[in-house]
């Protein structure tokens, strides 16, 4: 019964995987964002504080969350390729890491455009932020050390090594940061207390949520899938792909 | 250095002795070259010097920016000297040596990292007086701040250590060392600084350094597992 999750390391395998997934993922995702991007930005109210300002929320949101989610999933898929040896891992932390990064740097940007209206500032050193950008610089570092090797599988498993490592720090900094803030001064302007949200405009957030998620999904096969075409170019099954 | 015998036919010793013989040989030879031994503390001084230049000589000023110059200064001096804990022994082969001689490279890891915070941490915590002095905090914070920098350039030491071991095959390894090193210290840095500042102002500081002590058995039991894997995968 195992047979299904063992296949999985296997490179051509993966890759029609990926082909069959990709187009799914894209139209789901194409759905939720429209329905979350219409019903968000055209009839939910107004925040009765941040006016229509607040609707930022819903690409900031669901961005910052999938660049958390693409980090974590590239930490257990770098795990997998250094632990037991299955490239297949390595492929999809290389293939997530541009991607997780490029959602890093939607979220900062999101942020700060938001920033700008509501605290007057596009950037402050809110600890949320800090932690984002910390974020990045992880996955610059891992995407950086992965092209510094001129032998592919040494710069797989030493980039493996560090986004595990950065992994486990991630908490580490997210919590220091937090209490960074806290030990110099209380939060005043820059309060930002989780708001419980109506109904009317969570529906399209966790809507834009799903959306996004899908979406980087989508990406990831199409991502994988050249991954693992340049990383097998040696092999026969390559040759009969392109081929075809 | 001539090497005793550490596991070569015939003649071995414990995982302890080889710690031991190797801990003295890196002592031994940074003492040979004391001028690599003190351009960290040097830039050390010189980056601590750059802030009143840049800021403002006004002493009250100073202080209240002391923890802050203090901690980055040390962060970048110890970081510069971090390169070069990996760096000739694999350029002369006796890293690979060392990892072909059966003992552990755990051990062997463990050995360097330690002797190389010591004539680089240590060091630095020694030179720090003359830098406080200098940045106007007050000689009650003395103890606290000495204390702070030795728990948080051991940890230092220790992510460095990961790094090097990543990066000692690459020819432009330095700047890569300081991309991937010091984003993972910034928990250091805040808890650092966060003390030296609460004993400047005469609070209780024991939070920052709570913390700082805990990051530093976190780090010294988890971190030559990653730092020896790291240097696995450089030297295979």
């Amino acid at each position: 019964m195992w047979t299904w999750f063992y296949r999985l390391a296997s490179p051509p395998y993966v890759y029609r995987l990926a082909a069959a997934f990709a187009p799914w993922l894209l139209g789901l995702a194409v759905l939720a964002m429209l329905y979350g991007l219409i019903d968000g930005l055209v009839f939910a109210p107004p925040d009765y504080q941040q006016g229509d300002a607040f609707r930022m929320a819903y690409v900031h949101v669901p961005a910052a969350t999938v660049s958390v989610m693409a980090y974590t999933l590239m930490a257990v898929a770098s795990g997998i390729g250094l632990i037991w040896r299955i490239k297949v891992g390595h492929a999809v932390a290389a293939a997530a890491a541009p991607i997780g990064a490029s959602f890093t740097v939607l979220t900062l940007v999101t942020g700060s455009l938001w920033g700008r209206p509501m605290w007057g500032t596009y950037w402050a050193w809110d600890p949320r932020l800090t932690s984002e950008l910390i974020l990045l610089f992880l996955y610059f570092g891992v995407m950086s050390l992965r092209a510094a090797f001129e032998d592919p599988t040494r710069g797989d498993r030493a980039a493996a090594l560090l986004a595990v490592v950065g992994f486990v720090d991630v908490p580490i900094i997210h919590f220091s940061v937090q209490w960074w803030n806290s030990l110099h001064q209380g939060a005043t302007v820059l309060k930002f207390a989780k708001p419980s949200m109506a109904p009317v405009m969570l529906w399209p957030l966790l809507a834009m949520l799903l959306g996004f998620t899908l979406f980087f999904g989508a990406v990831l096969c199409m991502r994988l899938r050249g991954e693992v075409l340049n990383r097998e170019r040696q092999a026969n099954w390559v040759r009969e792909a392109v081929k075809a | 250095m001539q090497y005793p015998a550490l596991g070569t036919r015939g003649v071995s010793v414990g995982t302890g002795t080889a710690m031991a013989l190797i801990l003295r040989r890196e002592l031994t030879l940074s003492l040979r070259r004391p001028d690599q031994l003190l351009q960290p503390l040097v830039f050390f001084l010189i980056v601590t010097t750059l802030f009143p230049l840049g800021l403002s000589p006004e002493l009250a000023l100073l202080r209240a920016m002391a923890p802050g110059i203090l901690w980055v200064a040390a962060l970048l001096a110890s970081l510069l000297a971090m390169e070069g804990l990996f760096k000739s022994d694999a350029d002369d082969g006796t890293l690979e040596q060392l990892a072909l001689s059966g003992q552990s490279l755990g051990g062997i890891v463990i050995a360097k990292t330690f002797a190389h915070w010591l004539v680089s941490g240590a060091a630095l915590v020694l030179v720090s007086p003359l830098v406080a002095t200098a940045l106007a905090i007050p000689l009650e914070a003395f103890p606290t701040m000495m204390l702070s920098l030795a728990l948080g350039t051991l940890t230092l030491s220790w992510l460095g250590a990961i790094g090097a071991g990543l990066t000692v095959g690459l020819r432009r390894g330095s700047v890569l060392l300081s991309l991937i090193v010091l984003p993972l210290a910034m928990p250091l840095l805040i808890f650092g600084a966060n003390a030296t500042d609460r004993a400047i102002g005469g609070d209780d500081a024991s939070g920052g350094l709570y913390f700082l002590a805990a990051l530093c058995v976190f780090t010294c039991t988890l971190a030559p597992l990653a730092a020896t894997a790291a240097l696995r995968i450089t030297l295979e």
